[in-house]
């Protein structure tokens, strides 16, 4: 049917036809709410009422001065400082399983695998691990530790920590074999020459491996960055923010969802995005600059 | 000398890779012992201890039938092949004419297919609740297919960057026959794409299958309930009878696992190469 008709006319209606649906897609369940949320951060829309009125910069106000709001950003820094630890044990182990290494494959398979299962999985089985007389506690009792045991998830002093810790048991995988795969593709020429000019294994690190996943490595941190200040499921599932291991997320679903404050979450929502996209930006422009 | 030093590295090598294996493994081993064991048996030996019966699966039926995990399955594996298959079509034919025509509006297009990579969407979702809400769409299976096809792009990027990579000259030969652009995309182009397909298959169906937030807050129906909400439920009425928790979390890990196991190659490139945006 299509055949009969010219190449300028099919190519009008294959541009059209199909890019509909994808952009249609793409502008109501990407941009619209993107929309709306600035425009439901100026009011106190309760998110159910037929009206709503326009407040200015009220909602804005309450999260930079209302402690409530505002300490749950010091939480995000615990999941920051452990996506930088998550980042160098991933590169520690992709480094050493380029090389020669007996059982490559099993290890492989071990420590990507956690990176596959299902958040509340994970949820749940950390929720075992740190339990009272749990997983952890054992452990350290049975190498002489248990004098140091603590409520992993009991005590705010320690409780995002160890919720960091769980958050990078989750997710080390994904970098290690991202980072694995950029290794490998370093061509073997490369280490032959440096062999020959006496390299070892942290000079052939130091000057070839980093030299050649640099980028990666910054790509992997800006998510691994935007992911730390957007972490969600594991906390959630595990306390669900109580004992101080409420994060930014947690906070603006309980203030949307539980206490229908929509303007105002939608407010902490736009705060939140502000910064993922400048700290992105940030890294883009350092990452150009480079090149 | 040399020698010895040689050996202290490889012995620190090696120290190191399993301790990072014992890390992985332990969390998960302990509760697949505790998934075996009776509650009695729980209450009174360490997480350490192997189960005394291998074979007890009385935990393993508890949680399948009371969790009703097969529904969870059910709705999972729906949704999955749904959001997956129409991620491909939509992915596919997008990047199609963003990569093979130069027209107005290509450049803005690709900008605003660039620029939403950007905006994580669980920042957004106050807002996007309403719009479903607009749509009568809460607590249908629609809600969360038509987000996996709407914000996440991902497919659209691997895709054309794997176009790049198909000579035009294939399209052109074609059109010498006669064949019209319709026919040279689903005949030509989409088979050529089948490896940038298999990316596209493991990199969303391991983010759909994992995901949490999404049918949490958009299908809070018991019959609506996937597999990671399913699980979720075993929290409040198990709370002191973690065997069957425990074996609940294995019922999810289990056809992962599998997964894993028969496709470890495709998996490992599929992350490999979907993370090169």
């Amino acid at each position: 049917m299509l055949n009969n008709l010219s190449y300028k006319t099919q190519r009008k209606i294959i541009i059209f036809a199909f890019s509909l649906i994808p952009v249609a897609l793409l502008f109501t369940f990407a941009y619209l709410p993107v929309f709306n949320m600035f425009k439901y951060s100026f009011t106190d829309w309760n998110g159910y009422s037929k009206s709503y009125d326009y407040v200015g910069f009220e909602n804005y106000k309450t999260i930079f001065t209302d402690s409530k709001y505002f300490t749950v950003f010091k939480v995000s820094l615990y999941y920051f400082i452990g996506s930088f630890a998550q980042m160098a044990v991933a590169l520690y182990f992709a480094t050493v399983l380029s090389s020669n290494v007996r059982f490559k494959n099993f290890f492989k398979g071990v420590l990507f695998f956690p990176y596959l299962l299902n958040g509340v999985a994970i949820g749940f089985i950390f929720l075992f691990f740190f339990r009272p007389d749990g997983t952890l506690d054992t452990l350290m009792q049975s190498v002489g530790l248990g004098a140091y045991t603590q409520g992993w998830l009991l005590n705010p002093a320690i409780i995002n920590i160890s919720l960091a810790g769980a958050s990078l048991w989750r997710y080390m995988g994904f970098n290690f074999i991202i980072f694995l795969g950029a290794i490998s593709s370093i061509g073997k020429d490369v280490y032959e020459a440096a062999a020959i000019d006496g390299a070892n294994r942290w000079h052939q690190f130091r000057h070839i491996i980093l030299p050649s996943i640099k980028s990666i490595v910054q790509l992997n941190l800006i998510l691994a960055i935007s992911g730390a200040i957007s972490a969600f499921d594991i906390p959630y599932i595990m306390t669900g923010g109580s004992n101080g291991s409420n994060t930014f997320v947690i906070q603006t679903v309980t203030t949307a969802f539980k206490y229908n404050k929509l303007g105002l979450a939608s407010a902490m929502a736009v705060v939140l995005l502000f910064i993922v996209i400048i700290v992105t930006l940030l890294q883009r422009l350092f990452i150009k600059e480079e090149k | 000398m040399y020698k010895l030093k040689y050996g202290t590295a490889a012995v620190f090598k090696y120290a190191t890779l399993l301790l990072g294996a014992f890390a992985a493994l332990v969390p998960i081993a302990v509760v697949f012992f505790a998934s075996f064991k009776t509650n009695k048996e729980y209450g009174t030996s360490s997480p350490l201890t192997l189960p005394d019966n291998w074979l007890n699966f009385a935990n393993y039926s508890k949680a399948f039938v009371n969790g009703n995990m097969l529904l969870g399955f059910g709705n999972t594996i729906f949704i999955v092949v749904v959001s997956i298959v129409g991620a491909t079509i939509i992915g596919a034919m997008i990047a199609f004419v963003l990569n093979r025509f130069r027209f107005r509006g290509r450049q803005l297009m690709m900008g605003a297919f660039l620029l939403a990579t950007l905006i994580p969407s669980v920042t957004t979702q106050v807002a996007t609740f309403r719009i479903i809400d607009f749509f009568h769409l809460v607590d249908t299976r629609f809600a969360p297919i038509l987000l996996y096809l709407g914000t996440d792009i991902i497919a659209v990027y691997i895709f054309m960057q794997f176009l790049d990579s198909i000579s035009d000259s294939l399209d052109e030969s074609a059109m010498l026959d006669g064949a019209s652009y319709f026919t040279i995309f689903w005949r030509i182009i989409l088979p050529l794409l089948a490896p940038a397909i298999v990316t596209v298959v493991i990199v969303k169906g391991v983010n759909i299958y994992n995901d949490f937030y999404t049918p949490f807050l958009y299908m809070p129906s018991e019959d609506l309930q996937v597999l990671s909400t399913a699980l979720f439920k075993f929290k409040g009425p198990y709370g002191s009878q973690w065997e069957v928790i425990c074996a609940g979390i294995m019922i999810t890990i289990i056809p992962i696992l599998l997964i894993f196991l028969s496709l470890q190659k495709y998996i490992y490139n599929g992350f490999a190469q979907g993370s090169v945006k």
